[in-house]
């Protein structure tokens, strides 16, 4: 009976342990081997054959497609420079420079990946758009109100991510510091 | 007490391994993966145009909006395949995944440094089966070895302005995969 009463025991600590950090790990997302630079992370190295079984079990969940290493590398941020998650509510201002690349984009999707509805539609910049100032550098604003110059809409929902892709570039499973991979400041402003 | 510990660590330990099991065997059984989104709008070894992501409809998660993109789902059971995209104004890639979504190969229109990216796909037995004397022709081919005898190529080609993108379909459209 004892027996009985403890393996059922031990079974049910599995299962809630096993089952439980699984879901904890797919749901938060805590990939290892990020190239993290300011608000940014990237992780370059799930565009290869190494990449790492939790990393491929989220791609499997999730349903997308990690950019490949020999095409470009994706940085995301879901929070400004001061660890302040980014709400479609408030002003946020992205500006800088990016590393070097052929090509860039910056796109702005909900937690979920889809882009958000705005009455211009607009979801993001690719870098021959953008406005940029005498010196190369820009400044895109992120905002549920226009905004002169690179507005990106925000269309007011709560919570949002911002994808930074570099497309033909040098950065990637090597890059290790903000060094070697510049990436536009994320300045948390004013809220509604 | 030291009973009721002793299956208590008992647990956790098999805990440890179930959760080992359920991370490895996830993208084997996952029914929602990139490949199985794709499959009812991409016939086999065919090129398929995969339509933009909207606010709405999008094919997969974080897709880049200002891409054309074009799938071609492969199966080299029956033999390699060629494939050929002509590359477009501004930025073109190919993008080659496993069946379980793994990244092995990716090439933009500069390291193919031509119009056109051509390639053969085959497997590994494949390529071992191939006779010598063709050593000379394949230096001036491209040949990709794929892990899985099924798998996605992915054709991406950039508008740099939004106005573009009509015309960066239109070079995919061009995009042929196909049986040798």
């Amino acid at each position: 009976m004892r027996l009985v009463l403890g393996s059922l025991f031990a079974l049910i600590v599995a299962a809630a342990i096993g089952l439980g950090t699984t879901w904890l790990v797919l749901t938060e997302g805590t990939a290892y081997g990020g190239v993290t630079v300011g608000a940014w992370t990237a992780w370059p190295k799930n565009g290869t054959p190494g990449i790492d079984p939790y990393a491929r079990a989220m791609v499997a969940r999730s349903g997308e497609l990690p950019i490949g290493s020999g095409d470009g590398v994706a940085f995301f941020a879901r929070a400004d420079d001061s660890g302040r998650a980014l709400d479609g509510r408030c002003d946020v201002v992205v500006a800088g420079i990016t590393p070097q690349a052929r090509f860039w984009t910056i796109t702005l999707y909900d937690p979920e990946g889809r882009l958000v509805a705005n009455s211009v539609q607009r979801h993001g910049f690719t870098s021959q758009e953008i406005v940029r100032n005498s010196d190369g550098s820009f400044e895109i604003t992120v905002s549920p109100r226009a905004r002169p110059d690179n507005w990106l809409p925000t269309g007011g929902v709560e919570r949002y991510v911002l994808a930074l892709r570099l497309y033909d570039t040098p950065i990637g499973v090597a890059t290790r510091t903000g060094r070697d991979a510049p990436m536009p400041a994320v300045t948390g402003r004013a809220c509604q | 007490m030291i009973r009721l510990l002793l299956w208590l660590l008992g647990g956790v330990l098999m805990g440890g391994i179930v959760h080992l099991t359920t991370v490895l065997l996830l993208p084997g059984m996952a029914s929602q993966d990139a490949y199985s989104r794709l499959a009812p709008l991409a016939k086999v070894n065919m090129v398929s145009p995969i339509p933009g992501p909207t606010p709405e409809n999008a094919a997969m998660p974080f897709m880049d909006p200002a891409f054309a993109m074009a799938v071609c789902r492969y199966d080299l059971s029956e033999g390699p395949l060629k494939f050929s995209v002509p590359v477009s104004q501004a930025y073109t890639s190919v993008s080659f995944y496993t069946r379980s979504e793994v990244a092995y190969y990716a090439i933009n229109d500069r390291a193919a440094g031509r119009r056109v990216i051509e390639l053969d796909l085959m497997t590994t037995e494949q390529r071992n089966e191939l006779p010598d004397n063709e050593e000379i022709t394949a230096a001036d081919r491209l040949i990709v070895e794929s892990p899985s005898t099924t798998g996605l190529i992915v054709i991406k080609a950039l508008a740099p302005e939004p106005s573009m993108l009509g015309m960066a379909a239109n070079a995919l459209a061009a995009a042929r995969c196909q049986l040798q």
